[in-house]
């Protein structure tokens, strides 16, 4: 049966052309392994090398899934490299997206460090999103690539918010896989949040849903953002999909 | 010159953290008469300062406070979603995408371009960052400040009349803002790109090398 499943998830996942789908297969996902998955065809998506997610629970465990390759994973655990990695001492405590090349990377024992993760393929670019959860847990998603500044700059430029976003929806799905926290969180949007998405649904402009609504189009903005971030959605169309998929809106 | 410090670093700048505190009191709760608490030593504290959050901190030239202003992601706990849920028509204001600016704080003495300043910093972290929104409450006076300052919020939602009316606005984010904001508050751009950097890091092409630089080190 399991193995059925993983069949069916291979044979959707080699159709992904989108982040709406990945958003998608994201909010599907019981299993760790499918997470695997996800996140590579994210790197697809982002045409970068790696996309890694880490996370450290409320009891102080650690979790990750990505895209480096294992033998750096075994590596940076052997050699401890958790003491000097600079994107660890950059992104602890914080909630703002860290990009690698404001990090110090002079020290001697860190230019050892970035030669080895340069030497597994790593990449010289790196994007990091710190995320604080409930109770203390803590999480930090990244992507790396080999590139140069130009590059890496428009990149970043084009996708930081699409990074953001993903960030707290892979830790939201991580959550769900805490111990003790078996209760998926339900979705719940508010009255003028369904109101706003079933107006939209039924194709009616942003004008006319923030005249019938008596708000003006920048609330109404704001109502579709903190939908779309509850619901896991890529945009609007996204979001509306997915409240009807969930029975949240009648169209 | 401006700062950005995490609560957990605050402790590196003492005279900035205590004098930061006392404006607070000074600003909130003796000028203003809002309900805050301010301890025996007359510094004013609340729950959010103990939530790790992000300050922009205006340093004067001898290392006391000229006027801050306070951050956290709509992601967790904040006053909008806590206090002023009704300012928002009961939704919660929730994105990583936005972020919620609290304790707008000028010293007395404070010169005339502290709040401008104050402004570029937030349009500072909204650029460096991807952040598109900021949301915050405010009494309807600040709104003509926030106008001259050249970053005007959207108000979505008014609670009470006249002189004790609050207000939720809504910054959103653009590239020309940047620009007007600096203007007015007179700092050039790359003044405060290098005040930003000072706290964050500058992005710098020899940071991270490239393979071969290293291999041949």
């Amino acid at each position: 049966m399991i193995s059925r499943l993983m069949e069916l998830n291979q044979y959707i996942m080699e159709k992904i052309q989108d982040l709406d789908q990945i958003l998608d297969l994201l909010a599907a996902t019981r299993t760790l392994p499918s997470l695997q998955q996800i996140v590579e065809k994210l790197t697809e998506y982002l045409q970068v090398d790696h996309a890694v997610y880490h996370w450290v629970d409320s009891l102080g465990d650690h979790y990750h899934f990505g895209t480096y390759p294992s033998d750096w994973v075994e590596r940076y655990q052997s050699e401890e490299y958790v003491r000097i990695d600079p994107v660890v001492t950059g992104c602890y405590q914080s909630f703002h997206p860290v990009d690698w090349r404001r990090l110090d990377w002079s020290p001697r024992k860190v230019r050892l460090f970035l030669r080895d993760a340069l030497a597994h393929g790593i990449g010289n670019q790196g994007y990091s999103i710190p995320i604080r959860g409930p109770s203390g847990q803590f999480a930090v998603f990244t992507i790396s690539h080999n590139c140069d500044d130009s590059d890496w700059d428009a990149l970043i430029s084009n996708y930081n918010r699409e990074l953001l976003l993903l960030a707290h929806f892979f830790n939201r799905k991580a959550l769900e896989f805490e111990p003790g926290r078996l209760d998926t969180q339900e979705i719940s949007l508010s009255p003028r949040e369904i109101d706003a998405l079933t107006l939209l649904g039924q194709g009616q402009s942003r004008a006319q849903v923030a005249q019938a609504l008596s708000i003006s189009e920048h609330t109404l903005r704001v109502y579709i953002e903190s939908a779309r971030y509850k619901l896991g959605a890529a945009n609007t169309t996204h979001a509306i999909a997915r409240a009807t998929s969930y029975g949240l809106i009648v169209i | 010159m401006l700062r950005y410090i995490y609560r957990h670093d605050l402790h590196l700048f003492p005279k900035l953290r205590r004098s930061m505190h006392l404006d607070r009191a000074d600003q909130f709760h003796t000028r203003l008469g809002w309900e805050v608490q301010v301890d025996e030593t007359g510094e004013e504290h609340d729950q959010y300062d103990q939530l790790d959050p992000l300050y922009v901190i205006w340093e004067k030239p001898d290392g006391s406070h000229g006027g801050s202003m306070r951050f956290l992601p709509t992601t967790g706990p904040v006053m909008v979603n806590d206090f002023f849920l009704d300012l928002n028509n009961g939704v919660p204001l929730q994105s990583p995408l936005i972020w919620e600016s609290t304790r707008f704080c000028l010293s007395r003495d404070a010169s005339g371009n502290v709040a401008g300043a104050l402004t570029l910093a937030g349009i500072e972290i909204m650029r460096n960052f991807g952040i598109q929104h900021f949301a915050g409450v405010f009494d309807r006076r600040m709104v003509r400040i926030y106008r001259s300052l050249g970053f005007s919020p959207e108000v979505v939602g008014r609670r009470g009349e006249g002189r004790d009316q609050i207000c939720l606005g809504l910054w959103e984010f653009s590239p020309e803002v940047y620009e007007r904001v600096a203007e007015r508050a007179g700092i050039a751009p790359h003044t405060s790109q290098a005040w930003f950097d000072h706290s964050f890091g500058a992005i710098s092409n020899a940071a991270v090398m490239p393979a071969a630089h290293i291999a041949a080190e």
